[in-house]
């Protein structure tokens, strides 16, 4: 797995994503500055970390989507590449047009910053594979714009086609208004793309992959992500 | 030549923001008000030459491509001359 992580200027969690991805697959990521304009040959992952890009200046994301970088993204993305992104990179990917929607404020106007309980909704894709469907895990959140919306008929398409791979949920399971931490539509905690190819999520799975976090709950994702591309090399 | 973008929620958009603004002019005691919705303002400074059919046409195209995000949000364009 040759992953790309991008870095733009106040982005803070770039190096607990690296460290995860080489936990994972041994490699070490190639960290990308956002004014470059080519991703290094053979990438097969990008990843958009989570932080402040731009200070949330305009919009969370807005700027960071429009940076030199993002044109590589696009292209990468287009031809099939792997992307994700969480928290800021979720929100990143929706304003660069890559994934549908929008990241709005918190319901509840908190920054909300704790363990929350996923439910995995299926596990055929690169992104889920490394879990069971319907399995339960535990991973952080930090954000205060974390709360997912569409218009009606994006909505519609993404259920339609499976395309929520992540949803927030009760310790068991149970998905609700009472488990939805910031009152995002459907309990949306991650999407993919129409092509499957790129998932914005907001929980950070990158900071749940070692014993000393209190839980290794994230390293599925990044597991399931180094299966894939191996069998895919 | 001076030129004003203004970007407002769409709506039936919740926007928490204004919920919080509405809220806190209440607890000022500022009555008569029914309800706040909280936008944007760029003012923006055009080169000297622009027509004003050119500047708009400018500035359209800066506020579908980043000052709004046309998902949630509406914008006017105004040259102010």
């Amino acid at each position: 797995m040759k992953s790309a992580v991008l870095v733009f200027p106040g982005i803070n969690r770039e190096r607990d994503m690296a460290r995860a991805l080489k936990l994972v697959s041994g490699n070490d990521a190639a960290m990308v500055w956002h004014a470059d304009t080519e991703l290094p040959k053979g990438t097969d992952l990008v990843v958009v970390p989570g932080g402040f890009s731009y200070g949330d200046y305009l919009r969370c994301g807005a700027i960071a989507a429009r940076a030199p970088v993002m044109d590589a993204v696009r292209k990468f993305a287009a031809d099939g590449g792997l992307v994700l992104g969480v928290c800021n990179g979720f929100q990143i990917l929706c304003e660069s047009g890559l994934l549908p929607g929008v990241l709005m404020r918190n319901a509840g106007l908190k920054f909300i910053c704790r363990d929350v309980h996923l439910r995995v909704e299926r596990n055929d894709t690169p992104f889920t594979r490394g879990y069971q469907a319907g399995q339960v895990i535990t991973v952080p959140v930090a954000h205060g714009e974390g709360n997912y919306e569409a218009d009606e008929e994006t909505l519609k398409r993404l259920e339609g086609e499976g395309r929520v791979l992540y949803r927030y949920c009760s310790p068991t399971g149970e998905v609700g208004e009472a488990h939805n931490i910031n009152g995002a539509a459907a309990s949306i905690a991650g999407i993919v793309s129409e092509r499957g190819n790129v998932l914005g999520m907001m929980p950070h799975p990158e900071n749940h992959v070692e014993d000393i976090m209190g839980s290794t709950d994230g390293r599925g994702l990044f597991a399931g992500l180094a299966e894939h591309l191996k069998k895919a090399a | 030549m001076k030129a004003r973008v203004t970007v407002t929620l769409k709506n039936g958009i919740l926007d928490p923001q204004g919920k919080a603004i509405e809220g806190a002019l209440k607890s000022l005691g500022i009555d008569g008000v029914a309800s706040v919705r909280q936008g944007k303002v760029f003012d923006i400074e055009l080169g000297a030459n622009a027509d004003k059919a050119k500047a708009e046409a400018v500035l359209k195209d800066a506020a579908d491509k980043l000052l709004a995000n046309t998902v949630i949000e509406n914008y006017r364009v105004e040259v102010l001359g």
